[in-house]
């Protein structure tokens, strides 16, 4: 019997575990075991295994430029099979933008859309991100990728006033899809004006296939009127007491709703990267009209539920879900937290198209709704 | 002590030319608000450049510091209404002409960028230009500039103590109006710096601190907001403590978060487009 037979695993690194801890569950472990089959076998902890892993880094061979896109759009995946050296450029822009209908809101973006570009590397690729603040920018800026690391996962070293520039390197050690954003102080507001996006590590055995992928990220603003002429900007009230005037998909009401909706065919197998750069609420992720097959929690790269109705997204996370869109018709990205939904603008649609199959659904008698 | 405090007021009161304008605004009822310190203003520009404020000594709050700390003592000081325009910059750099957009030494201004928004080394643009805010400076250069008016660039603490002040209050600096109003202000800045006579006066006098440009302090490093601002210094200095709110006694004063991380970015040779400076004395 091994200990991943044991119903229990100890995921805490070793060096943190006091001795006592350590001689208790080493007593547990020896109980369990001895229950289970009478032979003494020598447990993970006292083997010497590290519960974190010691990455390899890997050779690095040439040089290439990252495509970066726009919601919902995602780059193609990697198909190469060595660790590279990869561009990434990533301008800040502030702007002003359409939130809603009447609502012009002064945005602070990562490449002037909010959310920003989505960025994909490989795992054990070397980026070399280079960050500029476009010189009609206010304030300065930075860039904190979850997926870095070092200090400040980027931050410290890309502080850029507007008009200037900024270099740093990173490894991307642990594959998974990760938030990045601004953390300038005061760091709420630079998030609630727009600063964040994804970046995909793909781990280095590459993801599996899928016919169709979309960037989608809740975010939630706190939008009052900035006098006559002026765009919207920050509500502080509103912000600190975490009562958002809007709750969208990929920055805007309406941006992935009628013509802005993505279009799959029916029976193509779809990948959604999800994120929450909040700043405040998290995200109760759920797809009207479909079941998600696969969910990959939190962003990390192993499926970790099938089956699944609505899967959460902390602010500052991600998760990644997969599902075959089997008949035609709208389905409705929700946060499920409703009124968010119904009132707050957090609602987006992915159009299936194709042909009907009453094997799966077929409306018998009533009302028809939906039109397609 | 009494003799020297009384001797440096003296020397204040003597070297406090009596400057019209700023001694209107001076005068205005606290609640008189804008318009009416405005209506008792000549028009600015070149011509009555040097136009200063007279402060009182105070004490402010200042962000990095321990609830319960006591307040920041600042000394009498005199402050330009205005900030500088281009017309006075360009008086400045026909008499220096080191400080021409083509001659200034790299080290003391990023030479690309420096004056950048000039159409020449003495040609600011139209009368209206002239009248707006200089900026795309360095602090070398500011520094210079205030020398040859025989003045100097504020401190953050005087800075930071006048900027306390709304348009009725001296200390408004944890009003949620106004911080809030700091906040959509900055947030909206816009592109093109406005003159400078369409600064808002505060309570002092003094005129578009907040709603033109950054503004030069003399020692802008001397307070550092780590450029990951939510980090947690390591060590035990209110003033250094880098973090964002930890070590901040008021972490809802997001004007002055902002303010700080923007000087955090600074060298002393930076130009930026949107960041100009005010003399002291």
């Amino acid at each position: 019997m091994t200990t991943s037979q044991l119903p229990f695993t100890i995921h805490v690194p070793l060096r943190r575990i006091g001795l006592g801890t350590v001689l208790a569950i080493g007593a547990i472990l020896a109980s369990a075991t001895l229950a289970g089959c009478g032979a003494p076998v020598a447990s993970a902890a006292e083997r010497g295994e590290s519960a974190v892993p010691t990455r390899a880094l890997p050779e690095i061979v040439g040089e290439e430029r990252a495509v970066l896109t726009v919601a919902p759009n995602v780059p193609p995946p990697i198909t190469r099979t060595h660790a590279t050296r990869v561009l990434v450029e990533l301008e800040t822009i502030e702007k002003t933008m359409t939130l809603a209908d009447g609502v012009e809101y002064g945005f602070w973006t990562f490449g002037g859309n909010v959310p920003g570009n989505f960025i994909r590397v490989r795992e054990g690729d070397l980026v070399e991100f280079t960050m500029t603040n476009h010189e009609h920018s206010v304030v300065p800026h930075n860039i904190d990728l979850h997926a870095v690391t070092g200090p400040g996962g980027g931050a410290s070293a890309t502080l850029t006033l507007p008009g200037g520039e900024s270099v740093f390197t990173f490894r991307a050690l642990n594959p998974g899809l990760y938030v990045y954003h601004c953390a300038v102080s005061p760091v709420p507001m630079h998030i609630a004006n727009g600063m964040y996006g994804l970046i995909l590590v793909e781990p280095k055995e590459g993801m599996t296939k899928v016919d169709r992928e979309f960037y989608v990220m809740q975010s939630e603003f706190y939008a009052m009127p900035g006098g006559p002429g002026k765009p919207h900007t920050l509500d502080m009230e509103k912000g600190a007491a975490e009562q958002p005037t809007h709750v969208v998909f990929n920055g805007s009401v309406g941006s992935m709703t009628g013509d802005k909706a993505p279009q799959v065919r029916a029976g193509e197998s779809v990948r959604l990267f999800v994120g929450n750069g909040g700043p405040n609420l998290s995200s109760s992720f759920h797809v009207i009209g479909e079941v998600f097959d696969n969910v990959y929690g939190e962003g990390g790269i192993d499926i970790t539920q099938r089956n699944v109705q609505t899967t959460m997204i902390p602010a500052g996370g991600s998760t990644i879900v997969e599902f075959r869109a089997e008949v035609p018709g709208s389905l409705v990205l929700v946060d499920h937290a409703i009124f968010r939904a119904f009132n707050k603008g957090a609602l987006g649609m992915i159009t299936v198209t194709g042909d009907k199959n009453a094997e799966v659904f077929a409306q018998k008698k009533g009302i028809t709704l939906s039109a397609h | 002590m009494l003799h020297l405090r009384s001797l440096s007021l003296l020397a204040t009161l003597c070297l406090t030319l009596p400057v019209s304008a700023a001694s209107a605004a001076q005068r205005e009822p606290a609640s008189g608000g804008v318009r009416a310190a405005r209506a008792a203003d000549s028009p600015v520009g070149v011509t009555d450049a040097g136009a200063m404020v007279r402060l009182p000594a105070g004490s402010y709050r200042p962000l990095y510091g321990r609830v319960g700390d006591p307040p920041t003592r600042v000394g009498a000081f005199r402050l330009d209404r205005d900030p500088v325009t281009r017309g006075d910059f360009l008086a400045f750099v026909r008499q220096h002409p080191s400080w021409r957009r083509s001659a200034v030494r790299p080290l003391f201004a990023d030479r690309a960028a420096y004056l950048s928004n000039w159409a020449g080394d003495l040609d600011v643009g139209d009368a209206a230009d002239a009248r707006r805010p200089v900026t795309s400076v360095s602090w070398f250069a500011a520094r210079a500039y205030c020398r040859a008016q025989g003045k100097r660039l504020p401190t953050v603490a005087e800075w930071e103590y006048v900027a306390a002040a709304d348009a009725s209050s001296r200390d408004a600096a944890r009003e949620p109006l106004f911080v809030q109003h700091l906040v959509t202000l900055y947030s909206g800045r816009s592109r093109h710096t406005p003159e400078v006579a369409t600064g808002a006066i505060n309570a002092y006098g003094v005129r578009g601190l907040h709603d033109l440009v950054w503004e030069w302090v003399d020692d802008f490093n001397s307070v550092l907001v780590s450029d990951d601002s939510r980090a947690v210094g390591g060590r035990d200095h209110s003033l250094f403590c880098a973090s964002g709110a930890i070590g901040a006694a008021d972490p809802s004063n997001y004007p002055a978060f902002l303010r700080y991380a923007f000087r955090a970015g600074l060298t002393g040779a930076t130009t930026v487009s949107a960041l100009g400076f005010r003399c002291a004395a």
